[in-house]
């Protein structure tokens, strides 16, 4: 395909491996993932940032990546579910955990889930305050994960299903 | 041949789900997510008048979009046969009978071109007056002639003359709004036409059910026709039958001779997939000074829309609950200028027990009785409506064991008893029913020389766990490890199987399997030790005339809700605190995905009675709530601790498992239950769901 005024040729860096691609300059970060790159693990609940569904991380922060356009985002370490396993292929901790959790059910919001949680944890080792943090806390320190920590961090991923309550245990199981 | 050992039973034991590792790395493939070589995509355009007529299409700036391959109306699309299902006759003819309708369809290169061409789409109306607005009392409200086999009206005695005349009355009037399924996979196909085949990944419910549709209304032999629903990410009744998004993506493909996949965008799905009708519900209990029930008026109003008759069947429920000497349980269905309604987890149930279990609730407090005491004494060993015997009603047992659990013993029954400064607390209880259905289905089992069954039935797993506890079912039939029980299922060349609905999956889907299961043993025990031929063994079962054959016995699970309320007295908003269910459910076939389910139906029954809620605007003729910012399901932050528990019940009159469905009836009392801790808690009653900090302030 051509670049020309809507489209542009990018090199996208996803899960380590770079990705020479022309996108269009509307096309989503989430779309270039799912229709061009085959990485459909990000899910498109909604493609208006309600829902978490499609949540990647980028340079190693939360976000949701149908509210990104794809072309911005050339200089951007992305990681998604498909990359989160370890050097010899092992799952996640956090993967290990929804399983022995059971943690979903359908499955659609899981890679969202997955990856907000580890967005979730590294905010939290970091000494982001949330909505239910004690005003108090020091800034420096990490924030302690307590039920209601990881209820507040993690309502921006719907489950339909309803498995908040063991998604709750498997995020516990691994910032302890 | 292989050795068949007797192993421990795998069946009741928490096996984890099959398909989970796929799930949480990202490699488990949903209907959009296959991509043939060439794929095109298809936007569709919804009606943007709530009734009349498309008088004119200008689609020359469509045309000139680049990239757009087509655009498709009721001008140029494909001519479909008759179906008995008329919201799928989508671009057949100019008419648009609610707002939202699919009036065309672009079909692009890429999906930035299909949405721009989408709404580069101009479209004239000749608009007509519409009606949108359910009224309980409204003269064309009709009572149905039978729905899902529930009779429109059923009347024992002289239900009237008995209320008139008792010593307690309630008469109280319930409303539930219009709700929305949203399963977080919106509905998507991809479709591809192969040489005359039409092959198709569908997100449903039931694959063997959209290829049959497929092939009637495209006019081909079933066998040109293939369906998979391999990975479906929700459906809660949604996705139950097909939907207009699949035969839409089949039309494209036909007519681009090209692949094409469609995704139904969020916003578009209150329209098109289906919702659960409002109802008005008028509830009229009379009792004795003990509590004892002499009369019960269950009157449910609901709409539907003007090309099909769907009822909410919410008086149903209660003519299976409580004793009661006289009866009158009463449907009445409005046509509106609305979307058409369909199934959403528990139809008729949810918010039919919402009701009953909200006025059981009244009556306790009227006559001064404990809630739960007053459920015991109408419990009944008889279907009140039909006079079967249950198979097995373990009701009372559920109540008691959820108020040893809960705590409920020297629960203060008055009113705003307990607080906490500003937050007003109270708990609350209510039972819950729905029917252990099953249908027939198909399915086979193979025995392969190196010692692997595979089980073939086209079940489908909406994230029930399906694959998982139907390898339990065979390996415990087969009396082998369940690791050498290979799953085959999503697809609609494998053996015709009932769709994942009505809770019935596992008991219809196992039935087959365990039928199957027990013919391959025994022809295996006649090998004798000889060795296996090379092609291997199978068996075949149907349970056509046995897993549909009449029952003796009233068959039903039953369950009991708990539920802890603080109510903040300066805001309005209710917090639930916790949330407990206990359930009799014959035998828990897998433990661990069995709590999920009953979890996940508690939460929605949460969303229901908190957080979720959709208007018709009398104006535009539309669902004001088209997203998930506007409608409210839970989140994470909405749920508190959450248990589910059931007690041992042993049921022989079910089917060879001894299994009842539980997909459903962790929603159906959940509401109620919470409604009651509401009013426990401010001595409030809040007739309309849900329970919003408006409607809350205005009451304390």
């Amino acid at each position: 395909m051509a670049t020309d005024a809507f489209r542009s040729d990018v090199r996208l860096t996803v899960n380590g491996t770079v990705h020479e691609v022309t996108v269009d300059h509307r096309s989503t970060l989430l779309d270039v993932l799912r229709e061009q790159l085959g990485l459909t693990g990000a899910k498109k609940g909604c493609d208006h940032g309600q829902c978490g569904a499609c949540t990647v991380l980028v340079e190693g922060r939360r976000v949701n990546s149908c509210l990104l356009l794809a072309v911005a985002h050339e200089a951007d370490e992305i990681t998604t579910v498909e990359g989160l396993h370890g050097p010899d292929g092992d799952l996640h901790p956090l993967q290990r955990a929804f399983l022995d959790r059971d943690a979903f059910q359908c499955g659609y919001c899981t890679p969202g889930q997955i990856c907000s949680a580890v967005g979730a944890l590294a905010e939290a080792a970091a000494g982001s305050p949330s909505y239910v943090t004690d005003p108090g806390t020091d800034p420096a320190a990490p924030v302690g994960l307590s039920r209601d920590e990881i209820r507040e961090r993690m309502s921006g991923n719907l489950c339909r299903c309803g498995a908040y309550p063991h998604i709750v245990e498997a995020v516990e199981d691994v910032a302890r | 041949m292989p050795d068949i050992v007797a192993t421990s039973s795998a069946l009741g034991t928490p096996a984890e789900r099959r398909e989970g590792p796929d799930k949480v790395t990202g490699t488990a493939r949903y209907a959009a997510e296959h991509h043939p070589e060439g794929r095109a995509y298809a936007w569709p355009v919804p009606a943007t008048v709530a009734r009349g007529t498309l008088t004119d299409i200008d689609d020359k700036h469509t045309r000139a979009v680049p990239g757009v391959v087509t655009v498709l109306t009721h001008l140029n699309a494909p001519r479909l046969a008759e179906s008995d299902d008329a919201t799928l006759a989508v671009l057949q003819n100019s008419r648009v009978p609610h707002r939202g309708w699919y009036v065309a369809l672009v079909v692009a290169d890429t999906l930035e071109a299909a949405r721009e061409g989408a709404e580069a789409l101009r479209l004239t109306y000749a608009e007509e007056p519409h009606e949108v607005t359910l009224r309980g009392d409204s003269p064309d409200a009709y009572v149905p002639e039978d729905s899902d086999g529930t009779s429109g009206e059923h009347v024992r005695g002289e239900p009237d003359t008995v209320h008139a005349s008792a010593p307690v009355h309630i008469d109280a009037t319930y409303r539930v709004p219009p709700l929305h399924n949203h399963p977080m996979e919106p509905h998507a196909a991809t479709a591809e036409w192969q040489d005359g085949r039409l092959v198709v990944h569908d997100s449903s419910q039931g694959a063997t059910k959209v290829r049959d549709v497929l092939a009637e209304l495209f006019d081909l032999p079933g066998d040109r026709v293939t369906v998979t629903s391999e990975h479906v990410g929700g459906g809660f009744g949604a996705k139950g039958t097909p939907r207009p998004h699949v035969v839409l993506a089949a039309m494209a493909a036909r007519v681009t001779a090209r692949p094409v996949t469609l995704v139904l965008p969020r916003g578009d799905l209150p329209a098109v997939v289906g919702h659960r009708s409002p109802t008005v519900q008028r509830l009229r209990l009379a009792a004795d000074p003990d509590g004892i029930l002499l009369s019960v008026i269950h009157e449910v109003t609901s709409h539907t829309s003007r090309i099909k008759e769907f009822v909410e069947t919410a008086a149903a429920a209660t003519r299976v609950m409580y004793a009661s000497p006289h009866s009158r349980t009463t449907h009445r269905v409005l046509p509106l200028d609305v979307p058409s309604p369909s199934w959403m987890r528990a139809p008729g149930e949810a918010p039919g027990m919402y009701a009953l279990e909200s006025a059981m609730d009244e009556l306790a407090v009227a006559l001064g009785i404990d809630p739960i005491e007053l459920r015991l004494r109408n419990d009944t060993g008889t279907e009140p409506d039909s006079s079967r015997p249950f198979s097995s009603r373990n009701l009372a047992a559920c109540l008691r064991e959820g108020a040893r659990r809960f705590g409920w013993a020297g629960r203060d029954p008055r009113p705003r008893a307990r607080t906490e400064g500003p937050t007003l607390i109270g708990t609350g209880v209510a039972a819950a029913t729905y029917p252990a259905n099953v249908s027939p289905s198909r399915a086979s089992v193979h025995a392969a020389a190196d010692g692997i069954f595979t089980v073939r039935v086209n079940a489908t797993d909406i994230g029930t766990g399906a694959r998982t506890v139907l390898a339990q079912i065979a390996a415990d039939t087969l009396g082998v490890p369940v690791e050498r029980v290979r799953i085959d299922i999503g697809s609609s060349d494998l053996p015709d199987a009932p769709l994942a609905g009505g809770s019935s999956g596992t008991a219809s889907w196992g039935w087959a399997v365990h039928e199957a299961s027990t013919q391959l043993a025994a022809r295996l025990a006649e090998l004798e030790g000889d060795s296996l031929p090379a092609e291997g063994v199978e068996a075949v079962a149907d349970t056509e005339g046995t897993a549909d054959a009449d029952s003796a016995y009233a068959r039903h699970a039953f369950g009991a809700h708990f539920a802890e309320v603080g109510v903040d007295t300066v805001t309005g908003e209710i917090r639930v605190r916790r949330l407990l269910g206990v359930y009799a459910v014959g035998r828990v076939l897998n433990p661990r995905t069995a709590r999920s389910q009953f979890i996940g139906g508690m939460t929605m029954g949460l969303g229901m009675a908190l957080t979720e809620g959709s208007t018709l605007d009398p104006a535009f003729g539309d669902f004001v709530e088209r997203d998930l910012a506007a409608y409210h399901v839970p989140v994470q932050a909405d749920i508190p601790a959450v248990e589910a528990h059931w007690i041992d019940e042993d049921d022989p009159h079910l089917n060879p498992m001894g299994s009842k469905g539980i997909g459903e009836i962790g929603i159906v009392g959940t509401a109620a239950a919470i409604g009651n801790a509401v009013h426990h808690a401010t001595g409030a009653r809040l007739r309309e769901l849900p329970l919003t900090p408006d409607r809350v302030l205005g009451c304390l």
